[in-house]
């Protein structure tokens, strides 16, 4: 029984996807951060993976067919922007802006903790990126001679911690307005971040998408630059 | 088929992002092309919203769940971060909520700012 559960294509991720839906539901009736859909989806997993004693190769297999469907619904998120073109049109500095300012703000977050911690070289450049969406900071990373399992690793602990604590950031900062909340989480925790944003609204989602790819190209650029300071 | 049909033009602009990421020596994934063809057929009126509006919407709608095989895999990666652990969740903690707060407080300055000036125009006139 243990081997047949072990080699299934089917058993991982139905119960990945039975755990996103129960974090869907506590979620409901609890509405705290912590339980974060994709947050306990992704440790429930873990848990049986572990408890099972399934290696992630044979979960993968089955698996990859989720990960299959990334790029397409990546692609997918210029429907939402397209319905807010009007909007974003009009408001185009600020998007620009507020975009550029995370940008920087996240180069500059992380080299001042770098010297703090005094991060060898390779450390900081594999945290560079640890912003944008998974496929351009992968490059940034191996570009600039970073641990590239690191990055992908650090880039996918911001967006769930983006996609967990998103909301409450920006009512902590009074971050009212749907068009900066969009912004904001869009380009601190990229597609993950822009999940929840879709779930915020219309507006929100729309604004997020744009930040991923903005603030993936910005990064693409600012790295290169920052990575001669530490 | 309706679903069908979209599905297929969403993977036909896909497969265009591929190519293009094969083709042109930039760090730019086929998703990032993808998306910005996609929106300029929207935008010219190539691809009409209803050919891919439903199924996009439940692409996008389902995206989370695409997240979770990639994050199982943090489990694989804990040997190589577990020396580093302690700095990088403080540099990822401190870092997310700052560039959150700094871009959310600028944009929506800048937009109030706007609104302001849009509002005080219309009040001269």
């Amino acid at each position: 029984m243990n081997s047949f559960l072990q080699d299934s294509v089917f058993f991982g991720v139905a119960v990945s996807i039975i755990a996103y839906e129960a974090g869907s539901q506590l979620k409901k009736k609890f509405k705290t951060a912590i339980f974060n859909p994709l947050l306990i989806a992704v440790a429930a997993t873990i848990v049986l993976l572990i408890l099972c004693g399934i290696d992630y190769d044979s979960y993968y297999e089955g698996a990859k067919y989720l990960s299959y469907l990334l790029t397409p619904a990546t692609v997918c998120l210029a429907i939402p922007m397209y319905e807010q073109m009007e909007l974003l049109k009009k408001n185009w500095k600020a998007v620009m802006a507020g975009i550029l300012s995370g940008v920087l703000t996240s180069l500059i977050c992380i080299l001042a903790m770098a010297a703090v911690f005094s991060l060898s070289h390779e450390t900081y450049v594999t945290l560079l990126p640890k912003s944008i969406t998974v496929a351009i900071g992968m490059g940034v990373s191996e570009e600039l001679g970073g641990y590239v399992t690191i990055t992908v690793a650090v880039i996918l602990i911001t967006g769930i911690l983006g996609n967990m604590i998103g909301e409450g950031v920006c009512r902590l900062f009074r971050i009212k307005e749907p068009i900066a909340r969009g912004v904001a989480i869009g380009t601190a925790s990229h597609a993950i971040g822009t999940a929840r944003a879709m779930e915020m609204g219309e507006v929100e989602g729309a604004m997020s998408s744009l930040s991923i790819a903005v603030a993936g190209l910005l990064t693409v650029a600012f790295a290169s630059v920052f990575s001669f300071f530490w | 088929m309706k679903y069908v049909r979209q599905f297929t033009i969403i993977l036909v602009v896909s497969f265009i992002g591929e190519l293009l990421n094969y083709l042109i020596p930039l760090p730019v994934p086929a998703s990032i092309y993808g998306l910005v063809i996609m929106l300029i057929c929207l935008l010219t009126g190539v691809i009409p919203l209803h050919a891919v509006r439903d199924t996009g919407r439940f692409l996008v709608e389902v995206m989370p769940l695409m997240f979770i095989p990639g994050a199982v895999g943090l489990l694989e990666s804990w040997g190589v971060l577990r020396p580093i652990w302690a700095p990088v969740l403080a540099i990822t903690v401190v870092t997310t909520v700052a560039v959150m707060a700094a871009t959310g407080r600028i944009t929506q300055g800048i937009v109030r700012m706007g609104q302001k000036k849009e509002g005080g125009e219309a009040a001269n006139e």
